[in-house]
C-alpha cells in the first residue's frame, strides 16, 4: 500500500537550518531512521507538511564517554550502539537492551533517540534510560535545553518535546562505583517482535536498586515503591518476595494483540526476580555475561 | 513535488523521478524494474523487502526513496550477475529455497553477516535471519546452507 499523504522533504546541512525550518513550517516532522515514522505515514497516523531529514547533520553522530558521562548522539543506530566498545565496557546494559531490538535490518536504521521520540509504550530504550536517569538534550530556535528522562514520556506515543525542537542526543551519568544491571524482555519470538513486557534493573553497591518497566503502562515507568522497599536490603528471598508483591501497584498492563493482561501480570514478577538476581550477581562480578536472554 | 534522485542499483547508476512519499521498495520494483525485493507486510516485520543500502541490510518498505539519494543499493540480482554466487549455490544444495518468497531477503541478510563475520556460529546465523520470516518454515536448511559454505559441515 503506497503512502497516500503528500508531503515535502528537506535535508538540512546544519542544525540551525533544521530548527529554522521546524519553526517556520507548521506540521514539520523530524525524520531520522524512519522505522516507526514510515509505518505511521502509511497508516496516516501522522500527516506532516514536510519531513526534515536530520541524517545530514554530522554533529548528531557518535558515542562518547568522558568524565563518567556517556553521550549518545541522536543519529546513533541500535547497530552502532551494540557494536560500540565504549558501550560494551561502560554501559553493557545498553548493549543487552540493544541486542533485543528487532533484527539487524531494523537496527541498522532505527536510532536509540528515535526509539524514545516515538515513545511507543514498549520501546526498549525507555526503561533502560529511566534506570540511568538519562538526560535528553533538545534544541529549538530559542536555543538548547535539557529534559530529565523521568519528565520525557507523557503518554502513549507522546513526549514533552514540542514540534519545533530537535533532540540532539541523550547523556547518562554512569554510577562511579561498580554496578550490575540486567534487561529482561518478554516477546513471542526473536526477530521483529515488540516487547510484551520488559524490565530494566540496576544494582548499586550498598544494596540500592533502580527498576523500570516497559509495555505495561501508557509509558515506560520507574518503579519507585519497589526501589524503596529494597533500599539497603540484601537480595534474599524475603526481599525478592516483597519486591514481587509490589508489581501490581507499579504496573497496569492491558490486553492487546501481543499478550493478555493476565499473561503480563503473571510474567512480570518472574521477570523482575530474574532481573534483580542477574543484576546483583553481575554487580558482584558473577552472573551471566551481558547479552544473555533471561526468558 | 517530484525530485530526481540518483541510485546506484547493483553497480549501475540510475536516475529516477520520485515523490517524497515513494518508498525505496516501490521505486525499485515499479520504476527501476528490480523485482526481487518483495512486497510483504510493509511494516518492517517480515524482511521480504530487504536490500543492502550502502552495504547494510534495510527494510526497503521503511525507507523513502528520496532518503537513499546518492546511495548504493544491492539486491540479489546484483549478487547473481555472473550466475548464482557461492551462497546461492549453497542454498540450492541444501534445498533452502522452498517457495522462494523470502529467499532474496534471507540471502541478503546472510550476505551481510558473512561480510562481517566469515565464520559465524549457528546462533549468529540464526540471529542474522531472525528478521526474515519464512512461512514454509524452512529455517534449518538455511542454517545448513551457511554452515556448508563456511566449511563447518552440517549441524
Amino acid at each position: 500500500m503506497p503512502i497516500a499523504h503528500e508531503f515535502d522533504y528537506v535535508k538540512p546541512a546544519s542544525l540551525e537550518e533544521a530548527v529554522a525550518i521546524l519553526a517556520e513550517r507548521p506540521g514539520a516532522q523530524v525524520l531520522a531512521g524512519g522505522t516507526d515514522l514510515v509505518g505511521w505515514l502509511r497508516d496516516e497516523f501522522v500527516e506532516p507538511s514536510v519531513l526534515v531529514d536530520i541524517k545530514g547533520l554530522d554533529g548528531l553522530h557518535g558515542i562518547e564517554f568522558a568524565d563518567g558521562i556517556l553521550s549518545i548522539g541522536s543519529l546513533t543506530t541500535f547497530t552502532e550502539l551494540i557494536e560500540s566498545e565504549t558501550v560494551r565496557s561502560h554501559a553493557p546494559l545498553l548493549y543487552e537492551m540493544g541486542r533485543t531490538v528487532a533484527s539487524t535490518g531494523i537496527r541498522n536504521r532505527a536510532t536509540v533517540v528515535g526509539n524514545i521520540c516515538s515513545a511507543v509504550p514498549c520501546c526498549d530504550a525507555g526503561p533502560v534510560l529511566l534506570v540511568y536517569d538519562a538526560i535528553v538534550h533538545a534544541t529549538g530556535i530559542a536555543g538548547a535545553r535539557t529534559i530529565p528522562i523521568r519528565e520525557w514520556f507523557v503518554g502513549n506515543k507522546r513526549t514533552v518535546l514540542p514540534p519545533d525542537e530537535i533532540v540532539t542526543g541523550v547523556t547518562i551519568r554512569l554510577p562511579m562505583c561498580g554496578h550490575g544491571a540486567a534487561y529482561v524482555k518478554l516477546g513471542r519470538y526473536r526477530g521483529e517482535d515488540l516487547a510484551q513486557a520488559s524490565v530494566a534493573v540496576v544494582s548499586l553497591p550498598g544494596n540500592a536498586y533502580r527498576i523500570a518497566f516497559g509495555a505495561v503502562a501508557a509509558t515506560p515507568v520507574r518503579a519507585q515503591r519497589i526501589e524503596a522497599v529494597l533500599e539497603g536490603r540484601e537480595l534474599d528471598q524475603s526481599a525478592v518476595d516483597a519486591a514481587k508483591g509490589l508489581v501490581p501497584e507499579e504496573t497496569s498492563p492491558i490486553t492487546d494483540v501481543r499478550a493478555s493482561q493476565e499473561y503480563r501480570e503473571l510474567m512480570l514478577p518472574i521477570m523482575l526476580e530474574r532481573g534483580l538476581r542477574a543484576a546483583v550477581a553481575r554487580r558482584d562480578g558473577e552472573g551471566p555475561e551481558y547479552g544473555t536472554r533471561f526468558i | 513535488m517530484k525530485t530526481t534522485i540518483t541510485l546506484n542499483v547493483n553497480g549501475e547508476e540510475r536516475e529516477v523521478d520520485v515523490e517524497p512519499s515513494d518508498t525505496l521498495l516501490d521505486v525499485l520494483r515499479a520504476k527501476i524494474g528490480v523485482k526481487s525485493p518483495k512486497v510483504g507486510c510493509e511494516r518492517g516485520d517480515c524482511g521480504s523487502c530487504t536490500v543492502l543500502l550502502d552495504g547494510k541490510s534495510v527494510r526497503s518498505c521503511l525507507v523513502l526513496a528520496i532518503e537513499a539519494d546518492g546511495q548504493g543499493v544491492i539486491t540479489v540480482e546484483g549478487l547473481a550477475r555472473d550466475g548464482a554466487n557461492e551462497l546461492q549455490e549453497a542454498f540450492v544444495e541444501t534445498n533452502a529455497f522452498q517457495c522462494g518468497f523470502c529467499a532474496p531477503g534471507t540471502v541478503l541478510s546472510v550476505s551481510e553477516l558473512l561480510a562481517k563475520n566469515p565464520s559465524p556460529t549457528v546462533e549468529e546465523i540464526k540471529e542474522s535471519i531472525s528478521g526474515n520470516l519464512c512461512r514454509c518454515t524452512g529455517y534449518e536448511p538455511i542454517v545448513e546452507a551457511v554452515l556448508t559454505l563456511t566449511g563447518k559441515g552440517t549441524k
